[in-house]
């Protein structure tokens, strides 16, 4: 089962290093690890899709912990959060296709981010599910290139962790 | 106060309360070696592979329960000390090391002696710094001495480019106490699961205390002896928990696991309530954890909350310290009934003290040797053990009546028991110190005669000499190989000659109606004194 791991962190050199290098030591799998820094400068959250069962899962929130630099960890309830995903998708495109490939960016929420005669970078930050639908819509365009940001998360309502 | 990076380090070690720095120099920590020139109120041990360093400081804070501290030269002196870390790691020591670096400008160019240390070290060091600014010394050394010894134990390391020693800093302040938001180990057990443990175990009728070397870490000795006196409850203990019990102790089942003792492995089989006290579930101790599980309900008392679950699931969990938590338990009125379960296991146990030991001509059977050796030794006594058949053997066959018992029981690491000795014995010069060592691990350390004899030590030292990496030749010669390889330690040298070269008396002993006056005689010298004892190597550690 897919679950969604939140941490705060110290935004310090090295912290990373030390996340990545305890997943691969635990043989822990990953499915996406997206990192930015907070409101609070000093802190960054990490936001770990993991696929496993609840044992692993509850090691990894464990082991995570272990860290020094690890404020907090929290697994987020899969039912109540905010989940989003940000593709830049590049595909082949031409004067005959073009509307008929914006006409599957309006229904899916996308947006044109560049175009050349011979293609369209198209950009959708949704949920997972919706972000890999779009990409299935752009199959039969021939895609060139795709760069995704992994997961971000927060828990829905005004608490905080 | 102006002081330079090298000064803080050496003012913060003092301020630590550090009286023995054990290390090796090089290029990259002069300025340290000239702070320390500066500040005769630090000892300190020169050792003869950085390797050693680490098992000497991890001996020295396991009597002492303070903090050891190692410090090497960058590049190959940092990567000699990875495995006396690693060591450290596995066993949960408090360690501070702190290594040289290149200049803080040139690193990642691979200038001469430069290594990645902290990257190197990462999976096993419970965390480590690479200071960029010797402002920052003071903090991180308060942090690294408060890491390495709350919560659970371990080696933290301290990565220092030479540029940072010779830094100057304006108005140096120490820190009195370290706030790390991300560190707040639990100490004090969770009420309700205390009442718990206190139900589960008034209505169990076989139920069995195991305790681990984290008795030790929580400095619960005293706290887990009244618990199990005042409850009656059969107690075995992992390698890492020897020692916590006299052999003799009528409660005491003797070490589980694949080279334990039939009545402790009974216990722990047939028990009805498995009560683990400071110990990870670790495989050599608890080879089928899953079985268990299945068979018994268990309570596993632990400081890391990351171990309770990681090798095998908990009916009733318990985070803490073991010496706050059997204090809170022992507040509460504890009821055992298991004395039809005790008098069974004390009869099997007898059966195994009293047994008889193989005999053959030329050799000494070291399951005899150390058993009489145990009885000789005096009640404090701290006896550090190497890795092979003589650990398994010291393990099973010593007559231990307290004391401390030391082995490398995580990573067995061979080589460790001398070091480890030597670490003892410039903490505690008064106490008795023997380290039990095969061939193979003596030549591992046997360098550090030499800090023995610089030191002035008395540290006594057996040799089993069985002319084999025995216990990989025990494995190697039974299916699915086909015989030994790689194990005879052919151009073995006279130990004797090895020892008196360094200025130290030897013993040799190979009859066993030698065995009594021999150790008699090892014991009654005055200064340190190797006693070579001739074993088969066609015996196995089940004989
Ligand atoms: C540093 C290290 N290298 C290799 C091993 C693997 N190993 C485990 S026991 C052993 C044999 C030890 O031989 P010796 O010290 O002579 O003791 P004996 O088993 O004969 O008592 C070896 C090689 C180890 N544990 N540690």
């Amino acid at each position: 089962m897919k679950q969604t791991i939140s941490v705060l962190v110290e935004n310090q050199a090295g912290v990373l290093n030390r996340i990545t290098s305890l997943f691969s030591r635990r043989a822990f799998n990953i499915d996406s690890l997206a990192v930015g820094v907070t409101d609070d400068p000093s802190l960054s959250r990490i936001t770990i899709i993991v696929d496993s069962g609840n044992s692993v899962v509850e090691q990894v929130e464990k082991q995570l912990n272990k860290l020094v630099e690890v404020i907090k960890v929290r697994r987020l309830d899969e039912s109540a959060l905010v989940g989003r995903e940000l593709m830049i998708i590049k595909v082949s495109a031409n004067k005959n296709n073009r509307e008929h490939i914006m006409t599957i960016c309006n229904i899916c929420g996308a947006k044109a981010a560049d175009i050349s005669p011979t293609s369209m970078t198209l950009e959708i930050s949704d949920t997972p599910e919706r972000v890999r639908t779009f990409e299935d819509m752009m199959r039969p365009f021939n895609i060139l290139e795709v760069a995704r940001t992994g997961v971000i998360a927060l828990q829905k309502g005004s608490g905080k962790i | 106060m102006e002081m330079t990076g090298a000064q803080i380090l050496t003012e913060a070690l003092l301020r630590e309360g550090v009286e023995m720095v054990f290390g090796y120099a090089g290029a990259t920590i002069c300025p340290i070696a000239d702070a320390l020139l500066a500040a005769p109120g630090l000892g300190y041990t020169l050792v003869r592979t950085e390797q050693n360093a680490g098992h000497m400081a991890s001996g020295y804070a396991r009597v002492t329960g303070k903090t050891g501290v190692c410090i090497v030269t960058s590049g190959p002196g940092a990567t000699n000390l990875i495995t006396g870390i690693a060591t450290a790691y596995m066993d949960s020591i408090p360690l501070v090391a702190v290594t040289g670096q290149v200049p803080s400008i040139q690193l990642g160019r691979d200038i001469f002696q430069e290594v990645d240390i902290t990257g190197a070290v990462l999976p096993f060091t419970k965390h480590s710094y690479l200071v960029k600014d010797a402002a920052q010394l003071p903090r991180i050394l308060k942090e690294a001495f408060h890491i390495a010894s709350t919560g659970r134990p371990g080696p933290v390391l301290i990565d220092i480019p030479i540029d940072v020693q010779d830094q100057l800093v304006q108005d140096v302040e120490f820190p009195e106490a370290v706030q790390i938001r991300g560190y707040n180990p639990s100490v004090r057990g969770n009420d309700k699961q205390i009442i718990n443990v206190a139900a589960a175990i008034s209505s169990a009728q076989r139920p069995v205390i195991c305790a681990g070397g984290g008795v030790f870490l929580a400095r619960a000795e005293e706290e887990l002896r009244d618990f199990a006196a005042r409850t009656a409850i059969p107690v075995v203990t992992t390698m890492m928990g020897l020692s916590l019990f006299p052999t003799e102790h009528p409660l005491n089942m003797g070490m589980i696991g694949t080279h334990g003792n039939a009545a402790a492995n009974k216990a722990l089989a047939k028990s009805d309530l498995l009560i683990m006290i400071g110990t990870r579930v670790a495989d050599r101790a608890i080879f089928s954890p899953d079985e268990i599980q299945k068979r018994m309900p268990n309570i596993h008392i632990d400081v890391d909350p990351a171990e309770i679950g990681k090798n095998m699931q908990s009916t009733i969990p318990l985070v803490g310290s073991a010496k706050i938590i059997l204090q809170q338990l022992m507040e509460r009125t504890l009821h055992a009934d298991c004395g039809e379960w005790l008098s069974q296991l004390q009869a099997l146990r007898r059966e195994e003290l009293d047994r008889t030991y193989p005999e053959q001509e030329g050799f000494v059977f070291p399951g005899r040797l150390l058993k009489l050796l145990g009885e000789r030794l005096r009640e404090d006594a701290a006896i550090c053990v190497d890795v092979g058949q003589n650990q398994i053997w010291s393990c099973k066959h010593l007559r231990l009546k307290g004391g401390r018992f030391l082995t490398s029981g995580g990573l067995g690491t061979m080589g460790y028991a001398i070091p480890a000795s030597i670490g003892v014995k410039t903490a505690q010069r008064d106490r008795q110190v023997v380290a039990v060592c095969g061939d193979g691990s003596f030549q591992m350390s046997m360098n550090e005669l030499a800090a023995i004899r610089a030191r002035g030590l008395d540290n006594k030292i057996l040799l089993l000499r069985n002319g084999v990496l025995g216990l990989v030749h025990q494995s190697q010669t039974r299916p699915p190989y086909h015989g030994p390889f790689g194990v005879h330690l052919e151009g073995d040298p006279d130990f004797a000659a090895i020892a008196a070269a360094y200025g130290i008396p030897s013993l040799r002993l190979n009859r066993e109606a030698d065995v009594e006056s021999t150790l008699d005689a090892f014991l009654a010298e005055p200064g340190p004194c190797l006693l070579i004892a001739e074993v088969d190597p066609a015996w196995r550690t089940t004989d």
